[in-house]
């Protein structure tokens, strides 16, 4: 499926049984060169808007929350040592955590690419 | 995004914008916490060639005696060495009030038988009605409206010498009066990086040209609010309002090495005694270094335990350290627990972090001294 987005900036990418999780491109940005990132464990429990996962620039430190209820399944622990890749790929290879659904319904909550792209153009 | 419209603005805004600046409030101003550089790029470009930084939103201004020397009145407020400077020299030191907290740090400069004080933003209009008040009758504290730039690093001194040949001749902690395109200017060898560098003092109007001029150099690049934090981190200076305030005195803060032994002996500046009281009896808390042991850092507010997970202080400044490489902090803690190497725990998102104390600067100071 595609891409579905958060207000809080997180994207959400289910393939199968398994959802990917990640910050945009557009949160990366904000945040600046990414120093440190803490992502879950396999086995934990989250419910929607829960924090999930921390963030950390040289500035400032941001929490990452659950897009939807389920169990994370995996984090990324490529980011523990590079956490420079969420500035580099923040659509990709800097993903945080994957995770199984409560309820997939949850999903339809969300924004779609076109509706995020308005939402983030409002900010600007 | 819009800054709302009370925030004033120093006589650089309109270039920060050009230069594609992400602005924050800070201090009563619209000031760039960083460029498209980014806040690890700038940081890493101080220190290997040169950053220019606006500092105009500092409060400049010239302390005048009816009679005789200005610095034998400022030692009134503060217990710094004031009288024994030199022409032309600075030195920094702190405005306490009677129970030795701190209520800015500054510096102060001399020129003949007057003071040029820079002091901080947030506490300039403060500072300015303290200094007035206690030397009410005796001084006229001249505010000067004017720019303040600072160009930092290991190629400050090259790059300023091609506009103002005069900075070369400086060493650190000295000033001098030139000029720039028919500009007064006034250069000082100082700083707040921990790097050489300079702070150059300029008419409001020159100041978006000489900004330019000196941006227009392949070794200099802007930087914002958020690489100057992390490089003063990194260099171990206070901030005031964050690891000094008027609930730390210069004894707690480890700033002793700025009060000489002939202001302690005499006791004749505000909060003397309490100061001296806790140099005699022991502190109750002192400003310490800390290297977290992981990759997390530890932000201001995060609390300090010991080994026995009692808590023993909090961190005031904390962050990531671009040249450093990784997590470092400052913090109050208890005397016995000051000494470097000593084994604490910082308690980051409900969870204790081993750390230990540090000595500081983390980073070595690379000033040009005389």
């Amino acid at each position: 499926m595609s891409k579905k987005f958060t207000k809080d900036h997180e994207w959400i990418s289910l393939e199968g049984e398994v959802a990917t999780v990640g910050i945009t491109d557009y949160a990366q940005s904000q945040l600046g060169d990414v120093v440190f990132v803490e992502v879950p464990e396999a086995g934990k429990q989250v419910a929607k808007g829960d924090d999930a996962a921390v963030v950390e620039s040289v500035k400032a430190a941001s929490e990452v929350y659950a897009p939807v209820s389920g169990e994370v399944v995996e984090g990324n622990g490529e980011l523990e040592g590079n956490p420079a890749l969420v500035n580099e790929d923040a659509d990709n290879a800097g993903w945080f955590f994957k995770m199984k659904l409560a309820d997939a319904g949850e999903l339809d909550e969300l924004m779609d690419e076109a509706a995020y792209a308005d939402y983030v153009k409002e900010l600007d | 995004m819009n800054a709302p419209l009370t925030l004033k603005k120093t006589p650089l805004h309109a270039l920060h914008a050009e230069l594609g600046a992400k602005m924050v409030p800070f201090a009563g101003y619209d000031m760039p916490v960083q460029y498209p550089l980014g806040v690890m790029k700038e940081h890493v470009h101080t220190r290997e060639k040169a950053g220019l930084f606006d500092v105009s939103h500092m409060g400049q201004a010239r302390l005048t005696a009816h009679q005789g020397d200005a610095a034998a009145l400022f030692e009134e407020l503060v217990p710094g060495g004031i009288t024994s400077l030199k022409d032309g020299f600075m030195r920094y030191t702190q405005l306490t009030d009677d129970k030795g907290g701190i209520l800015d740090d500054l510096m102060a400069t001399r020129f003949g038988e007057t003071l040029w004080l820079v002091v901080n933003a947030a506490c300039k209009d403060t500072d300015f009605a303290h200094i007035a008040e206690k030397l009410d009758g005796r001084a006229n504290l001249q505010i000067e409206q004017r720019a303040l730039l600072a160009l930092q690093g290991p190629k400050a001194e090259a790059v300023l010498a091609e506009f103002m040949p005069a900075a070369q001749e400086l060493v650190f902690m000295q000033a001098v009066w030139s000029d720039w395109q028919g500009a007064e200017v006034l250069i000082s060898r100082c700083g707040y990086t921990g790097e050489d560098g300079y702070e150059i003092s300029i008419a409001e109007s020159k100041a978006e040209a000489l900004a330019k001029a000196l941006l227009a150099h392949d070794d200099v690049e802007a930087i914002g609010l958020g690489a100057r934090d992390s490089l003063r981190l990194e260099a171990g200076l206070c901030l005031y309002g964050h690891d000094i305030d008027t609930n730390t005195t210069s004894a707690e803060a480890d700033l002793m090495w700025s009060v000489p032994k002939r202001r302690r002996d005499n006791g004749d500046f505000p909060g003397a005694a309490i100061i001296n009281e806790q140099m005699a009896n022991g502190l109750a808390k002192q400003r310490v270094g800390i290297l977290p042991e992981g990759r997390a850092p530890a932000r201001e507010g995060t609390e300090i335990q010991n080994a026995d997970g009692e808590t023993i202080g909090t961190v005031t400044s904390g962050g990531f350290g671009p040249t450093l490489g990784g997590p470092l902090a400052m913090g109050y803690v208890p005397p016995i627990y000051a000494e470097a190497g000593t084994e604490i725990h910082l308690i980051v998102r409900g969870k204790a972090m081993p750390a230990r104390i540090a000595a500081m600067p983390f980073v070595p100071q690379k000033y040009k001294k005389g």
